[in-house]
């Protein structure tokens, strides 16, 4: 089932009226989920992804824009008519209920045609069960459970009932790190095997690029760029969406256009073609930056961390942005490290400039 | 060298220090225990007083110095009560106002805690201070009020009367609202995801929940009802409406006057059992909270 987004626009009323600042905490929002696909929802705090999720499920209505699950219009339409499975943060899962029961409650609201008999549900709740892996623990009450089996038996509550559209608000934020990993290699393959279409909100780009089939940037309720986890990082549009992909985070400066060459200070350390002269920022990756003996920009040299298979350069720059330069390289490439300076040459495919003001992406060919 | 000798000294202050700790400990432990059973005493004697009078004869009752034990043990006492009294039909009465009033009361507090807590309407805030306020106001005037307020409807000397002006309990509305509202709201959100209306999150969510506070409001309204005195001898004092209490006040004088206190004492004996009862067996639940884990951050 595709779901479909359209100018999908969220207000929140100031609370007291005399201050009338109102947040907006969605802005126009304009996306078609593929069917099937698992949507990462990424951005900072704040940014408005719990908002967008919780109107995709109904709990909260836009103030403006339309809903679509495949060709029907569910704007209108409340959430328990609405057939999603959502898993909460905090997993919400019903304290004094087991986790049999948790997993059967959503089967006993069914109404109508779509109402199961005792063994139906009961077939299904142990389908579910196994899915996440959690059916020898049926008899067993929420708070007897570890953080990562709580979220997979909310994973199964939200899965029993086949919902049209699966969301996940921020479910492995509990977890411990290795937990982590584990877990969202467990919901890809769950996503993978039920097919159902799944928007997955985190702030961990990192996590969003792992598992996502697409990935969709916001900030501050607007939508930055979607695309597919590796264009987006190959291809920022705008230098937040480049600092905000990326660990070790994209090294920033301050430099300009002129004459065909990019200038990081006084060094010129690429030529470039099809760019008016301008004050810009230059983001440059980390594994873009290559030491090297005649390099065009000079840098002074911090440290040197040895990381096994990689090293990682760290220098500094007077007209760097980010607290540091940081450069990925092979531990093959020896540098001295009580020099005081490294120079380094630039992959112009991992070399990005933006304009000063808009922090747009300004595009350029390689002379 | 110099290093082990102060480590073997800090070794000896660190046992003289707890020496002298577990002195402490004890000391406070016996001070803390004998506290208790002192007032554990003061609270309990009462009902030993009680017991023993009800199993004295009158005259052993009357003896100027008390016996702490009775010469001779009257269980006679316990059946004349239960016949003069008519403890039969006091019982039923009052048993029947009781739980009426409880299991209407507990429906008005559930469901005014759910509005007041879980849904969104025009005025809730304004409309619980009202109810709050209510409560500064004395119990005694409304009373009065009350009064008239029955005798204009024609309630006097019926059941009605006992049950209706009591039904509504702003403290117990507020003691479940607070409850309720400590029930993280994501599970009223899951819910509506699981596809439940209000009501039944209510029932199956919520009330399970609270089950702790609303059991307390069961046993405490119990004990209202069985408790009651000055408004049932007010607005319905005949005999086919009596409560216990008016009719144990009334049914151990004699025509001269004179009460036969072992036998009355004996009544209140038999009265006071069912609430004890009750209480015993809901005591897990009055001091158990439900656990609340299986929500995180
Ligand atoms: N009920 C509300 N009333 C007023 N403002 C709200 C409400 N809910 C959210 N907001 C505001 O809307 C904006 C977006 O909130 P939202 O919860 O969607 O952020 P988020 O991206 O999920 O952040 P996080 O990663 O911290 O969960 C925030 O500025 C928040 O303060
Ligand atoms: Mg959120």
């Amino acid at each position: 089932m595709k779901v479909v987004l359209q100018n999908l626009t969220k207000i929140f009323p100031s609370r007291d009226k005399k201050a009338g600042k109102e947040v907006v905490a969605v802005n126009d929002f304009n996306f078609e989920i593929p069917d099937g696909q698992l949507v990462g929802l990424l951005g900072p705090s704040g940014c408005g992804k719990s908002t967008t999720l919780y109107m995709i499920s109904g709990l909260q209505k836009p103030t403006s824009g339309k809903i679509f699950f495949g060709d029907d219009d569910v704007t209108e339409l409340s959430t328990e008519n609405r057939g999603i499975g959502l898993v909460f943060q905090n997993y919400a899962l019903y304290p004094h209920m087991t986790v049999m029961q948790n997993i059967l409650f959503p089967l006993q609201n069914l109404k109508g045609k779509d109402k199961l008999t005792k063994e139906e549900m009961l077939d299904r709740a142990y389908e579910a069960a196994r899915l996440v892996q959690i059916d020898e623990l049926m008899d067993r009450k929420p708070s007897e459970l570890s953080g990562g089996q709580q979220q997979r038996v909310a994973i199964a509550r939200a899965l029993v009932k086949m919902p049209r559209v699966l969301l996940l608000d921020e479910p492995l934020s509990n977890l411990d790190a290795r937990l982590r990993l584990q877990t969202r290699e467990e919901i890809r393959r769950i996503q993978k095997e039920t097919g159902i279409t799944t928007v997955f909100v985190t702030h961990d780009q990192e996590e969003a690029m792992s598992i996502s089939d697409v990935i969709v940037v916001m900030k501050l309720g607007v939508v930055q760029q979607i695309g597919k986890p590796q264009s987006v990082y190959d291809d920022p549009q705008n230098l937040f969406v480049a600092k905000f992909l990326g660990t070790p985070p994209i090294n920033v400066l301050e430099g300009k256009v002129e004459g065909g060459k990019v200038y990081i200070g006084s060094e010129a350390v690429l030529e470039i073609e099809g760019v008016e002269d301008q004050e810009v920022y230059i983001g440059v990756r980390p594994e873009g930056l290559e030491p090297c003996a005649d390099g065009k920009l000079t840098c002074s040299l911090n440290n040197l961390e040895v990381m096994g298979r990689d090293a990682s350069v760290v220098a500094s720059h007077e007209n760097a942005i980010s607290p540091v330069i940081r450069a990925i390289i092979s531990s093959d490439i020896k540098i001295d490290p009580s020099a005081q300076s490294v120079k380094f040459n630039v992959k112009p495919h991992k070399f990005f400039i933006f304009n000063k003001e808009t922090e747009q992406r300004i595009y350029f060919e390689v002379k | 060298m110099s290093k082990s000798t102060t480590t073997v000294m800090q070794a000896r202050d660190i046992q003289k220090m707890s020496v002298g700790q577990k002195i402490v400990r004890v000391l406070s432990k016996t001070g803390t225990y004998a506290f208790l059973l002192i007032m554990a005493l003061i609270v309990l004697f009462p009902f030993y007083w009680m017991i023993i009078s009800s199993l004295k004869t009158l005259a052993e009752y009357r003896q100027a110095i008390p016996t702490f034990w009775p010469r001779q043990i009257m269980w006679g006492n316990y059946a004349e009560a239960f016949t003069t009294a008519n403890l039969g039909d006091l019982f039923m009465n009052t048993l029947y106002v009781g739980l009426v009033s409880t299991v209407l009361s507990l429906v008005i507090t559930v469901l005014s805690a759910f509005a007041f807590a879980r849904l969104e309407f025009k005025g809730k805030e304004t409309l619980f201070g009202a109810l709050l306020a209510t409560m500064m106001i004395p119990g005694e005037l409304f009373t009065i009020t009350n009064y008239i307020t029955i005798n204009e409807l024609g309630w006097m000397h019926t059941f009605t009367a006992l049950i209706v002006p009591f039904l509504v309990s702003v403290f117990y509305i507020y003691l479940l609202r607070q409850n309720f509202m400590q029930i993280p709201n994501e599970l009223y959100l899951a819910a509506k995801v699981d596809g439940t209306s209000d009501i039944k999150y209510l029932w199956k969510v919520m009330i399970p929940l609270a089950l702790p506070t609303l059991i307390s409001v069961t046993i405490l309204k119990m004990m209202g009802a069985w408790n009651s005195y000055i408004w049932p001898k007010l607005v319905a004092n005949d005999d086919a409406h009596q409560m216990i209490t008016n009719g144990l006040r009334n049914a151990f004088t004699d025509t001269s006057g004179q009460a036969n206190y072992p036998v009355q004492m004996a009544a209140v004996a038999i009265v006071s059992a069912p609430l004890f009862l009750v209480f015993l067996c809901l005591r897990k639940y009055i001091m158990s909270g439900v656990s609340r884990s299986g929500i995180k951050g």
